[in-house]
């Protein structure tokens, strides 16, 4: 395996850890929210954070660009601040990916919450735990499978993010040239053993990945 | 303590006025779906009456016209659920710590005690999951406890526990009600659970206090036997008199005396009896040639239709005190004897049934 592709393989174990940690920070609150409100925003609420789902990566790629461009809003923002614009750039790709990566993140721990149900944290407040104790002692510790599976899908899933990369990235070795697009690259250039190399270590990676996950899983149901 | 609460749900309209005494185990009694188990969280805070009031020993948790709504975790209470409420990721221990620690009880004042009365002192260490379904229940309420509430709610706490774990941890729930000096509210639709169990009863149906007196009073009546369905039987409080030679145990209360079965009560001890209404037949006169051991002279009372259609319930007076029965005989009968109010009749007792 030569620099170019240890580069990239790191810069994407970065972009991946980056993501992950911002997509449970951003998800828990929208999760949360969804698992319980009743409200008549809840039905569009949720199929917004499932969009990345099923629209194709170019499509979210081609709107983040125009909204990170000098027209688009978060253009406009950051050129106010002074800040680099994000096309381009890491931040861009941190920003996207969270994006992309959203409801395999949201979707579990939604789920994790929806099953621990209301009682817990009854029981929990007549316990005299306000409802930040509550959660933070009795809805994260019981909804930790679900956090657990959340973490491994929204970091597999950033890893095999190429479309949105592609656009709102480019091909910038070191800084937005990840994993799936350096494949691309040397498959472009005809490089079929570098291509070999990573290509063979995605599908091993990708493998333990769900290996592990499905274990998990069958583990929980075991243990009913 | 009093609450008043009322909520307008689709098709259901709940609408309650309780004054409920400060000590001892209140019942709230009556079919499911009458709205027993809201009232009980309305009292937790748990439910929404925008008209709401409840005050425990003159302290007021909820007025709802002058604005004051105390959230559940700062209601001083303790909350018992149907089923096993312990969090699975705490070990029995922090269960229990759970509560103590957040109600500032830091230096576990009464935790000891509270180990033996409910019999979980050999389970700190385990976890929720790994425990009985009895064990569970006496783990939450002790959890509930620890907290030193100022009121108990206790939501049907026996139901989801087979007969034998209910006969095993009764024992303890009649400990408490003895040592506590806090109201326990105790949701139940098991009228033996009841009248084993309470000092006051609140019967409930279609959202409204339908009754709402001692235990043994609510027994008595007659126009309550719908409710009780099959259960229909009053209560006496007896004293333990003598044991005969025969085997026999003499029970004594205002106006009358039981003969039971055995001699293991105490001496000079208070028993509960419960005399279920299908037990007791009419007789015009006191008959010597027959079996029955007890027969007690009343006064009929009243008449009312029972829950079988061709049945009919009598409420007696006993003869010398203030103690009622019911029985439960056929219309045909009735007609045959000729009973009306005012009668004198002779009350024959098949069985009776100690309560405690």
């Amino acid at each position: 395996m030569d620099n170019a592709s240890l580069t990239a393989i790191w810069l994407t174990c970065k972009l991946a850890t980056l993501t992950t940690v911002l997509l449970l920070l951003v998800g828990t609150p929208i999760a949360w929210w969804l698992a319980n409100t009743r409200s008549r925003l809840k039905g569009p609420a949720g199929a917004l954070v499932a969009l990345p789902l099923v629209l194709p990566p170019t499509v979210l790629g081609f709107y983040l660009l125009i909204a990170f461009g000098p027209h688009g809003f978060i253009g406009q923002a950051m050129d106010a601040l002074n800040l680099q614009r994000l096309p381009f750039t890491f931040a861009g790709l941190v920003i996207a990916s969270v994006i992309y990566s959203l409801p395999f993140v949201v979707q579990p721990i939604q789920n994790a919450f929806e099953a621990i149900g209301k009682r817990p944290l009854e029981v929990a407040a007549s316990l005299r735990a306000s409802p930040w104790d509550a959660f933070f002692s009795v809805a994260l510790p019981l909804a930790r499978p679900g956090f657990i599976t959340a973490a491994i899908l929204g970091f597999a899933h950033t890893v095999g993010e190429f479309g949105v990369v592609l656009m709102i990235g480019g091909n910038i070795p070191g800084k937005t040239q990840v994993l799936s697009v350096k494949i691309f690259d040397y498959v472009e250039n005809a490089n079929y053993t570098q291509a070999h190399w990573l290509a063979g270590g995605m599908v091993l990676f990708s493998f333990v990945v769900l290996m592990l996950l499905y274990g998990r899983r069958q583990r929980a149901d075991w243990s009913r | 303590m009093e609450g008043r609460f009322h909520i307008d749900y689709a098709g259901f309209t709940l609408d309650v006025d309780l004054s409920i005494p400060e000590k001892g185990i209140t019942a709230l009694f009556g079919p499911s779906g009458s709205g027993k188990t809201t009232i009980l969280r309305c009292m937790a805070g748990l439910e929404c009456s925008p008209t709401g009031f409840l005050s425990v020993a003159d302290e007021v948790w909820q007025d709802e016209r002058r604005g004051i709504f105390l959230p559940t975790h700062q209601r001083p209470l303790g909350l018992v659920f149907q089923e096993a409420s312990l969090f699975p990721h705490l070990t029995v221990l922090k269960n229990l710590r759970y509560g103590m620690k957040r109600a500032g009880n830091n230096h576990g004042e009464g935790f000891d005690a509270m180990l033996d009365l409910l019999g979980i002192r050999s389970l700190l260490e385990r976890a929720p999951d790994s425990l009985s379904g009895g064990e569970r229940q006496r783990v939450a309420i002790a959890r509930a406890l620890l907290t030193r509430p100022r009121l108990l709610l206790m939501d049907e706490p026996l139901s989801a526990l087979d007969m034998k774990r209910k006969l095993e941890i009764l024992p303890y729930l009649e400990r408490l009600r003895d040592e506590l000096s806090i109201p326990v509210i105790y949701v139940s639709h098991s009228l033996d659970e009841v009248a084993r169990l309470a000092d006051h009863l609140v019967l409930i149906e279609d959202g409204r206090v339908i009754a709402n007196s001692s235990l043994t009073e609510a027994l008595e009546r007659a126009d309550l036997s719908a409710v009780f369905a099959g259960e229909t039987g009053a209560v006496l409080e007896t004293t333990v008199a003598a044991h005969e030679e025969d085997g026999l145990t003499r029970l004594e209360f205002p106006g009358g005396k039981l003969y039971i079965a055995g001699n293991t009560p105490a001496l000079g001890s208070r028993l509960r009896c419960r005399i279920h209404a299908s037990d007791v037949s009419l007789a015009l006169s006191a008959h010597t040639d027959i079996s029955i051991l007890n027969t007690l002279p009343a006064t009929v009372v009243a008449i009312a239709d029972a829950d079988t259609p061709g049945q009919v319930l009598v409420q007696l007076q006993l003869a010398g005190g203030k103690n009622l029965l019911l029985t439960r005989i056929t219309e045909r009968s009735r007609q045959a004897l000729n009973i009306t109010p005012g009668l004198g009749v002779f009350a024959q007792i098949k069985s009776v049934a100690i309560l405690r």
